[in-house]
């Protein structure tokens, strides 16, 4: 029963969205060895705190956002637009949620 | 001895008359009256029989943690059965009965599993069944299985109906400032506080009216503050739901809520639910839940006739029924003084131990004169009798441990072995309880979440104390919430934990030494002391491992009765402190919560959305008989008069291969790709190239995830520079679409590329057959854009059809015909299939639905999701051809990887049954001939007769592909249908393999 406060629609419950994965991910570029994307698609930390994901407001309003979430607690510390240039739309007091 | 109804007092009607069957005997009670105390004042004993061993049970309790008098209440459809008497509101014409037990529950043919008790000891069915580790499949695990059923059988609860239920029941959602769970004094007080500072405060509580443990007390002035209290809380606007318990404690202020809206009725109104669930967001949540009260074990603890202390006094004071006559009282703590000068106003002879050598002098001056009995130093060691208790075999304490002392007659027995606060919602949190020696009992008082606990839910235990306790967190969750001191009300800090003049003394069980005793610890399980004690023996020291070795706290009370003791006597027998052998965590629901209420309206059609196409009513008004796809509603076949789903498949897809069929394909996905770097963006998401698709062409494509397994395929047609249209498969249509937006938003932010979803906009008809060019010359405005030399295959078009309607073809085939798909903006949906349809009518074509499409296209040895499963490679699919080596795509660097290359790998095949009169199934494993056993060779994902050959054929997969059987025999094994079939592995273009029909 996590909620989310998506940055275009505000605050809604996380039956809304979907959850993507570590967003802390850079994914290598398409023609990099087997090897790289080896460890981009399969290694991840399975952290105990704070976490970076994606998910996406799929019932919504279609973002992909990325959200730090305390694996613990499941406090969400904040949340912005995945996509680069949607995140500057916003100024930095949106993307604290309260 | 006997119970019965005194002649007056308590908060029943008994103006009223309320009759009700109880296994099949007329008995009557009045309204207020619950159905054990209803049971009760007709002085009936014996209610249940329990789970293992069969041992008569009566009622134990008042409330949710009964364990004895569980019984079947209802009939037919509306049959529900472990429901708790004591929680069962009466209701006139009520119809219950005891369960677990033959013929009856007071005589019980199955009582002889008593007599064999020792063989029945904790993990036994497990030692004796399931076979020692390791488990081999199909030896000890098999034995367990085939005895399980037998097993089940003899231990088993009530049955419920085997009935679809007749009920209804709804979901609600709940917001709020501030949810306090429980009514009671300490619950009723925070609320008001709350409201006071002007909350918006909601106000659950599981029983039928507020008033918590006021209920249970005597005395006019209890009554005068109690409804003093409810009406504060109706003027100050807080919302009241009773019969409503919050079963449940989420993230984020989250509760679950589960009200009863119609079990307590004679006659509910037919639209009104049965129950409602309703999630509930409070910024602020109060705890009051109180405390229940504990039992102890001694020998014969679960006979009927022993309960606990406060059930006797609630149902004198609050059902006017005095449980016994010759009452013995036993208790360690200081609670039960009351219950025992109550009874004995009520004109019982009451008898009291306490286990303690000391009582306070105020209960002594309290129960002076009113001729009840004190023994101090004493505790209960034996209750004797068999279908009730007669007499107890008292227990004095001795230099160590207990003696015997000799018996006394009784015909009730009410036990308080201390309290433990209702921690249960704080633990769903994640919150562990602490022990507090002073009191004896685990408490979590902590702020958490903005959950505050209050009253004897945090182990404060005098009815004013809770008040206070109660306005404390009221008022402090109105300032955690920035409200302002302003109701003039100085800020209140709640009374310490306890109460209780003289300190409890710590008492679990009562046994003498070498004596053999049968104690219960978890009645509703049979739990003996001795399952405890020989788990532990057996090596179990983690609570969590005695909890499931034992089924300890595992019944529907969820360990209410029972933990607590358990955790004592193990603890004893680890030689430590309670707090270090732990406590187990406590999950929802608090308490059950029917199927019916989880589901709320999310049943029959109902269970899942439906999706329907905007030809839906064309296609039903031409004889389609419709099928699930997903979640949507498509033609299946559309039969002639008398033809079977076979018949009429058979003639759909020959008609189609003859001369035209016409398909309603609307449900596949559709994705508008746009912008300047829509092309970059298709060619790196698909594994053929798109870079230099032209204008006015579609291609076949075929993208794969990150770990280079294939996703989906589908059709992407250029419509201009910067615009694509995009058909994927109807399964992965929204998994496509999510896909393309996580790689736009979170990886390739730089392409400037817009994709959305037009589904829903544009209609679709498949147009198959060697006639589709004619059906479509005659309904295009213009006939010249049909030729083929203007509309080759894989050629696109936007044109319109006559009467000016918009439209995009494509010229695709996935019936391996000269084929053609047409989409119109929704609306015109009915219009485009009039239309096709009357020209194809007159070139003797036909509609086609489903089961014909999946006969076209296994014929060619098309995929679709059955085949695309997401196990599959690019290869293992038959198209490898398409993965380019010339650039690089998703999934190009995994999918290289070895295990993914390997020549034996499962590859996409056609099937052929070697006698050409023989069939078999989808879902059918692939053998050899010899070696018909385990997963086999592969499996068969399709299966349809073929008109083209004239037999029954299959697609699916095996290893190594069809080359690698060219001189092996196989065999379709289907051993759940016992179908053994020897078949022959082809190529799975099996029709037409050239394709030279959908060329000319
Ligand atoms: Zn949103």
């Amino acid at each position: 029963m996590i909620r989310i406060n998506c940055p275009f629609c505000g605050e809604r419950d996380h039956s809304e969205f979907t959850y993507g994965g570590d967003a802390s991910i850079v994914y290598p570029a398409l023609d990099a060895s087997e090897e790289e994307w080896h460890d981009a698609v399969y290694l991840r930390e399975n952290i105990r705190g704070m976490q970076s994901e994606t998910w996406h407001h799929v019932s919504g309003c279609r973002m992909w956002l990325v959200v730090q979430r305390d694996t613990v607690t499941h406090e969400i510390r904040s949340v912005r637009a995945a996509h680069e240039d949607y995140a500057k739309l916003f100024s930095d007091p949106a993307e604290e949620q309260s | 001895m006997s119970a019965k109804r005194i002649a007056e007092g308590g908060r029943i009607d008994r103006s009223s008359m309320l009759q009700f069957q109880w296994d099949g005997r007329s008995m009557s009670g009045h309204p207020g009256d619950t159905l054990a105390s209803a049971l009760l004042a007709s002085n009936e004993k014996v209610l249940a029989r329990s789970f293992k061993y069969h041992r008569p049970r009566g009622i134990m309790s008042c409330g949710v943690e009964e364990s004895g008098a569980i019984v079947t209440v209802g009939e037919g459809a509306r049959r529900d059965p472990n429901v708790k008497a004591t929680m069962q509101e009466l209701y006139d014409g009520l119809v219950a009965s005891g369960q677990n037990a033959w013929p009856n529950v007071r005589q019980d043919i199955g009582s002889v599993n008593s007599l064999i008790s020792r063989f029945l000891s904790a993990g036994f069915y497990y030692k004796t069944f399931m076979g020692l580790p390791p488990f081999e499949t199909g030896k000890g695990t098999g034995i367990w299985m085939w005895y399980e059923k037998f097993i089940r059988k003899a231990a088993g609860m009530g049955t419920a109906s085997r009935e679809p239920d007749p009920d209804q029941y709804e979901h609600g959602h709940l917001f709020c400032d501030l949810l306090v769970v429980g009514g009671g004094p300490a619950g009723m007080s925070a609320a008001l506080a709350a409201a006071e500072y002007g909350l918006e405060v909601i106000l659950v509580e599981q029983d039928r009216e507020l008033g918590g443990d006021l209920l249970g007390q005597q005395g006019s002035d209890v009554e005068t503050r109690r409804s003093e209290l409810v009406g504060a809380l109706e003027n100050a606007g807080v919302k009241i739901m009773t019969r409503t318990t919050a079963f449940g404690l989420y993230d984020y202020g989250t509760a679950g809520l589960l009200e009863n809206v119609t079990d307590h009725l004679a006659k509910p109104n037919e639209f009104l639910p049965r129950h409602r669930f309703w999630t509930l967001r409070a910024a602020q949540t109060i705890l009051a839940t109180g405390g229940l009260e504990r039992h102890i074990a001694f020998d014969n603890n679960d006979r009927p006739g022993v309960m606990n202390a406060s059930a006797g006094r609630t149902y004198l004071n609050r059902y006017g029924v005095l449980a016994g006559e010759q009452v013995i009282v036993a208790t360690n703590n200081d609670s039960a003084y009351r219950c025992a000068l109550d009874l004995s106003s009520a004109g019982a002879e009451v008898t009291l131990l306490d286990a303690r050598a000391k009582v306070p002098p105020r209960l002594l001056e309290m129960i002076g004169d009113q001729g009840i009995s004190l023994m101090t130093n004493s505790a209960p060691l034996s209750a004797k009798g068999l279908n009730s208790i007669t007499s107890l075999e008292v227990a004095g304490s001795a230099a160590s441990g207990w003696r015997s002392k000799g018996q006394e007659d009784c015909d009730l027995l009410l036990v308080s072995g201390g309290w433990s606060p209702v921690v249960n919602l704080m633990s769903h949190r994640g919150v562990r309880p602490v022990w507090n020696a002073e009191n004896a009992c685990f408490v979590t008082n902590d702020i958490h979440e903005g959950i505050r606990m209050s009253g004897s839910a945090m182990g404060v235990w005098h009815t004013s104390d809770c008040e206070d306790s109660g306005t404390a967190a009221g008022e402090a969750a109105a300032k955690a919430l920035g409200a302002s001191t302003g109701s003039g009300r100085s800020v209140t800090a709640s009374p310490p934990i306890g109460g209780w003049e003289m300190p409890i003394k710590p008492l679990y069980e009562v046994k003498i030494e070498n004596r053999s005793s049968k104690a219960l610890v978890d009645p509703q399980h049979d739990v003996t002391t001795e399952d405890i004690r020989l788990a532990h023996r057996e090596g179990f020291v983690s609570v969590e491992h005695l909890k499931r070795y034992t089924t300890l706290g595992m019944s529907t009370d969820g360990g209410k009765m029972g933990n607590i003791i358990g955790l004592a006597l193990m603890a004893e027998a680890m030689g430590c402190e309670i707090p270090d052998v732990g406590t187990t965590t406590f999950r929802p629901p608090y308490t059950p919560v029917s199927i019916g209420a989880l589901r709320g309206r999310s049943v029959d059609e109902h269970f899942r959305p439906l999706r329907r196409t905007p030809m839906h009513d064309w296609n039903l008004a031409n004889g389609a008989t419709m099928t699930m796809a997903g979640l949507w509603h498509r033609p299946w076949y559309f039969a002639r008069e008398g033809e079977t789903i076979t018949e009429a498949y058979i003639r759909e897809t020959e008609t189609t291969r003859k001369t035209v069929g016409l398909c309603d394909v609307t449900s596949l996905g559709k994705i508008a790709v746009q912008g300047p770097d829509a092309t970059e963006f298709l060619n790196r998401i698909y594994t053929n190239p798109f870079a230099k698709l032209p204008i006015g062409k579609a291609r076949y494509g075929i993208m794969l995830r990150d770990d280079g397994f294939v996703m989906d395929d589908g059709t992407t047609w250029r419509l201009s520079e910067t615009d694509y249209f995009m058909t994927t498969t109807t399964a992965h249509a929204g998994k496509v679409m999510a896909w393309l937006e996580e790689l736009l938003q979170t990886r390739w932010s730089d392409l400037r590329v817009h994709v959305t979803t037009v589904s829903e906009q544009w209609a679709g008809s498949a147009v198959a057959g060697p006639q589709s060019r004619a059906v479509l010359e005659a309904c295009v405005t213009d006939p010249s854009v049909m030729s083929d030399d203007a509309f080759p295959f894989m050629g696109v078009r936007e044109t319109t059809l006559k009467d000016d309607i918009p439209c995009r073809i494509a010229r695709i085939s996935f019936s391996g015909e000269m084929a053609y798909e047409v989409y119109v903006p929704s609306d015109y949906a009915p219009a485009m299939m009039d239309m096709l349809h009357q020209e194809a009518t007159a070139v003797e074509g036909c509609l086609y639905g489903l089961e014909a499409l999946g006969a076209l296209r296994i014929e060619k040895g098309h995929v679709t999701g059955a085949e695309l499963d997401g196990r599959v490679t690019i290869e293992d699919a038959g198209l490898g051809k398409m993965a380019s080596a010339n650039k690089s795509y998703i999934g190009s660097a995994l999918r290289k990887r070895p295990e993914m290359v390997r020549d034996d790998r499962p590859q996409l095949v056609g099937i052929f049954p070697k006698n050409k009169s023989e069939k078999f199934n989808a879902g059918t494993i692939l053998c050899k001939k010899e070696e018909v056993s385990g997963l086999g060779e592969g499996w068969i994902t399709g299966v349809t007769h073929s008109p083209a050959l004239g037999h029954w054929i299959g697609i699916g997969f095996i290893k190594g592909g069809y080359k690698a059987w060219e001189n092996q025999q196989a065999v379709g094994a289907d051993p759940v249908r016992s179908n053994q079939v020897e078949v022959e592995i082809v190529s799975p273009h099996m029709y037409d393999p050239t394709g030279e029909r959908m060329y000319g």
